[in-house]
């Protein structure tokens, strides 16, 4: 079972990552936006094979959270250790190259081009071809775009999606495409994979679909998925350690079991005398 | 549910590109060696070859970068002078056969460092204000240039040799076509189409996009240097007033007529702008006038859904489906 | 000294003409979120209206700019119905080459009607020369600088009293939104673009008569001038045009006097590309945050 270890920055990790780095350890982050404080003394870890998730109300700053965690923004104050490493003035490429890739609320597809070139794209810095061969068709350029293919491909296969290779991205159905996202994010290499909102729009089924996948991937990468979800039964379902998000502030953080039966967590989400 | 659409592989179109251009060139110079082509159709063939260069060249930041540069001609001209001034410099010092390639490669040269020098401060804007700043440093250029003594000022620069052949346009066209397409299939490529979809995605996905919008703007200004060499050599006297606003608009119209994103479509449209105005000469006073309606209409039927679902009833992958749907339906008519 | 002072009362003259096509500009950017690269042609139009009423029909000069203000008009509303409202939806880009493509065919219409010579601007405003002492001051540079304040401070007070103001302002905010309240947007961007075309058409009366002579390619560079100008004062922000508007005037006219004729475009065009580099948002402009 999942017991949690308490860390220095009061955090919690599952008990199999504690010996390791933290993929994540975020401490004080906090961005204001004018004279509105989005987000504030925001301190959340990962390890490094963790599923968490991060929740709350509409407009609490999840997604800011997000876009702070790949540089999109950049904090006002706090720091980002990503792999241990300082993230600070990095840009979002730089960021992404070091080990984390997202998935949009907003699906971010290439919609003009094929399913297969989105998850190159993904590939791009793991794929072996400079300039020189990418002009030439030459010097190892077939080689490394044959190893790109059979690699895409694969992945793809994780959500058998193989046979979409050459289907233009932006005609996809919307689960497949959400699917596809996450395809391109997991191309990417990371440590860690931030999925915003992976859920949306799905029915029942997919949900638990969805599920099995994340924790497939998880399993069959090592890597660390933190999430950002509105659907409860996904969340509690897969989520090992959740963090509650609430005008920009952490209104509560532990195991599912913990968060459910917290009353702050209630009462952010369906007011006092809630529940 | 939409049908899913299916790509042509992109390998087959550019060989059909390709064949196409070639079989066109055996055509044409079947019939200027045997005498059968006019005075005023050997005349178009080095500014077809020219404008084909600079089409192509200009599809890469506006179609495939997805970004309207209005200062194509002056990476033009910059290449123009600098190649032309290299020629008349070695005139008496090297044979054509190596000075006319290094002309070129001097020109390309010159105008991808304006390139960089210029993109620089531009990359850094996006959509109009890119568009506008871009049109600023082409009117720049234009203005130094006759203002400057070296380069001819106001009269124009004369004495460049003129070893400019359809032969050798042919070949820098098929250099050009083949880097080009080379680097929008592959890896490099798929950066910069990824920018112009969705620049946000792209750069979460890894994608270092101030170094791939510099690299698009730069290899566009090379090829526009170079066809300004081929263009420089042509002409007895090179005046930088015909690399003006008008020129960058006319390039614009080439490519956006041929369709954004489509080298084949570049092709055939520099080929028909280059010879329309010849072949209808009445219309000479309406050129300009065509050309804006065109710039107009085309954005026009881009945005409507008829014309899309027309397109898309010509799309490789319905044809496809349609002559699988046609087998089928033989196949079962016989059971 | 009074040397200075004279250069500084055309340079606010220039520059209040470049601040009502600013204004023209930004206004339409802030609603319709489209830069309307056709706006400083349409100077061009205004002011070849008048002199085809003028020279050819024999309007007095009332009557003259009355009629270029209604044909503005109804060409910007004509351009915004035919051309750039069914691209709502699309692409920026799209939306910048249509804008290109009216600019162009503006430009050679007038160059097939009106051929490629100059022509004269009648004279149509006739107030005195001022004499201050040893200071002369041209009686339409007192005009234009009386009428474009005027209007600048019509226009502030009708954008921000008036109930299509309002409107205004709540479509440049969040389209949608206004559009639940009830507020017709297409109506809202077809008056913006008519009012902004009404501002060209006066600009460009003050043009012609400050230059004197009007060719079909007399719209571009103030066109491009403006909007430098309303980017250097902060795209969106209509004191911001009105502002950067008067400032680039002057600075051109200083220019043009202290450096040199030839470089003041190259001037102007250094500022916009400065602005762009160090202040994006210009010096009124909000910063905007791209969604995520």
């Amino acid at each position: 079972m999942n017991k949690m270890v308490p860390l220095p920055s009061k955090a919690i990790v599952p008990e199999r990552d504690a010996d390791k780095l933290p993929i994540l350890d975020v401490r004080h982050l906090g961005i204001d936006f004018g004279g509105l404080t989005a987000v504030d003394d925001f301190n959340f870890t990962m390890g490094r094979t963790e599923i968490g998730g991060l929740i709350g109300p509409n407009g609490a700053g999840k997604t800011t959270v997000f876009n702070l965690l790949t540089n999109v923004y950049r904090p006002t104050r706090g720091s980002i250790l990503l792999d241990g490493v300082d993230t600070l003035g990095m840009s979002t490429y730089q960021v992404n190259k070091l080990g984390i890739a997202r998935t949009f609320q907003n699906i971010r597809l290439f919609s003009n081009m094929t399913v297969l070139d989105n998850v190159k794209v993904g590939l791009h810095n793991n794929t072996k071809s400079n300039l020189f061969a990418s002009v030439t068709h030459g010097f190892g350029y077939h080689k490394a775009e044959r190893q790109a293919k059979e690699r895409a491909l694969e992945l793809l296969s994780v959500f058998h999606m193989q046979d979409l290779a050459n289907a233009q991205a932006g005609s996809l159905p919307y689960g497949a495409q959400r699917r596809l996202e996450i395809v391109r994010a997991l191309a990417t290499e990371p440590g860690i994979m931030l999925l915003d909102e992976p859920a949306a729009g799905m029915n029942p089924s997919e949900t638990a679909e969805l599920m099995e996948n994340i924790r497939k991937i998880r399993d069959t990468f090592q890597i660390a998925i933190m999430l950002i979800e509105h659907d409860m039964s996904l969340v509690m379902g897969i989520c090992e350690g959740i963090a509650v998000l609430n005008y920009g502030k952490i209104i509560a953080k532990g195991t599912p079991d913990e968060i459910k039966s917290n009353p702050a967590v209630i009462e952010a989400y369906l007011g006092k005398k809630g529940a | 549910m939409e049908r899913i659409k299916k790509k042509m592989k992109p390998l087959a179109g550019n060989l059909i590109t390709l064949a196409i251009v070639c079989v066109l060139f055996a055509v044409v110079f079947i019939l200027v060696e045997t005498g059968h082509a006019t005075r005023h159709m050997r005349a178009m063939l080095v500014p077809i070859c020219i404008n084909i260069i600079l089409a192509v060249s200009l599809n890469l930041t506006v179609g495939f970068l997805g970004e309207l540069t209005l200062g194509h001609a002056g990476f033009m001209s910059v290449g123009a002078y600098a190649g032309c001034l290299f020629s008349i410099a070695m005139k008496d010092i090297l044979p054509m056969a190596a000075r006319f390639p290094l002309a070129m490669l001097v020109g390309g040269l010159v105008a991808a460092l304006f390139g960089v020098l210029i993109g620089i401060p531009v990359l850094r804007l996006h959509g109009d204000y890119l568009a506008i700043v871009t049109l600023a440093f082409g009117e720049i250029i234009r203005s130094v240039i006759i203002n400057l003594e070296f380069t001819g000022g106001a009269a124009g620069l004369k004495g460049t040799p003129q070893d400019s052949t359809f032969v050798i346009a042919f070949a820098v066209v098929l250099i050009t076509l083949l880097v080009i397409m080379n680097l929008v299939n592959s890896r490099h490529g798929r950066a910069i189409t990824a920018i112009r979809d969705n620049r946000i995605a792209a750069e979460a996905s890894g994608i270092n996009v101030t170094y791939f919008r510099m690299l698009a703007f730069v290899i566009a200004a090379f090829f526009a240097g170079v066809a300004g060499v081929l263009y420089g050599h042509n002409l007895s006297i090179l005046s930088a007033s015909t690399f003006d606003y008008n020129k960058s608009i006319e390039l614009l119209v080439i490519v956006v007529l041929g369709g954004m994103g489509s080298i084949r479509g570049s092709v055939i449209s520099a080929i028909i702008i280059t010879v329309l105005p010849e072949a209808l000469r009445e219309l000479a006073d309406f050129r300009m006038l065509i050309y804006a309606l065109v710039l107009i209409v085309m954005m026009l039927l881009n945005a409507s859904p008829r014309f899309a679902a027309l397109k898309g009833k010509l799309h490789y992958g319905a044809l496809v489906d349609a002559i699988r749907n046609k087998a089928n339906k033989e196949g079962k008519a016989h059971e | 000294m009074m040397d200075l002072i004279a250069n500084l009362i055309s340079g606010l003259s220039l520059g209040s003409i470049y601040a009502l096509i600013a204004l023209g500009y930004t206004m339409v950017y802030g609603i319709a979120k489209m830069l309307n690269f056709a706006h400083g042609d349409i100077i061009m139009v205004g002011a070849f209206a008048v002199i085809t009423t003028v020279s050819m029909l024999g309007f007095p000069p009332a009557l003259a700019i009355a009629a270029s203000v209604v044909c503005c008009v109804v060409l910007g509303v004509c351009v915004e119905r035919i051309a750039y409202k069914p691209l709502r939806k699309s692409p920026p880009l799209a939306v910048l080459i249509t804008a290109i493509g009216v600019s162009y065919f503006l430009q050679s219409l007038a160059l097939l009607i009106f051929g490629s010579t100059q022509h004269s601007f009648p004279k149509v405003i006739s107030v005195p020369t001022l004499e201050l002492g040893s200071l002369t001051i041209r009686g339409d540079m007192l005009v234009t600088l009386a009428v474009t304040t005027a209007i600048m401070v019509g226009m502030s007070l009708f954008i921000a009293k008036s109930r299509t103001g309002k409107a205004m302002r709540a479509v440049s905010e969040d389209r949608d939104a206004a559009e639940l309240m009830g507020i017709s947007v297409n109506r809202t961007i077809t008056i913006t673009f008519a009012i902004g075309s009404a501002l060209a058409a006066v600009a460009g009366v003050f043009y012609g008569t400050t230059y004197g002579f009007i060719g079909p390619y007399t719209g571009s560079m103030p066109g491009i001038k403006a909007f430098v100008a309303a980017v250097f004062g902060g795209i969106g922000s209509m004191p911001g045009a009105m502002l950067g508007g008067i400032l680039l005037g002057v600075i051109e006219n200083l220019a043009k006097r202290y450096i040199s004729t030839e470089l003041s475009d190259a001037i102007v065009f250094a500022v916009l590309i400065i602005v762009l580099m160090v202040k994006p948002t210009g010096l009124l402009g909000k910063r905007v945050t791209e969604k995520v």
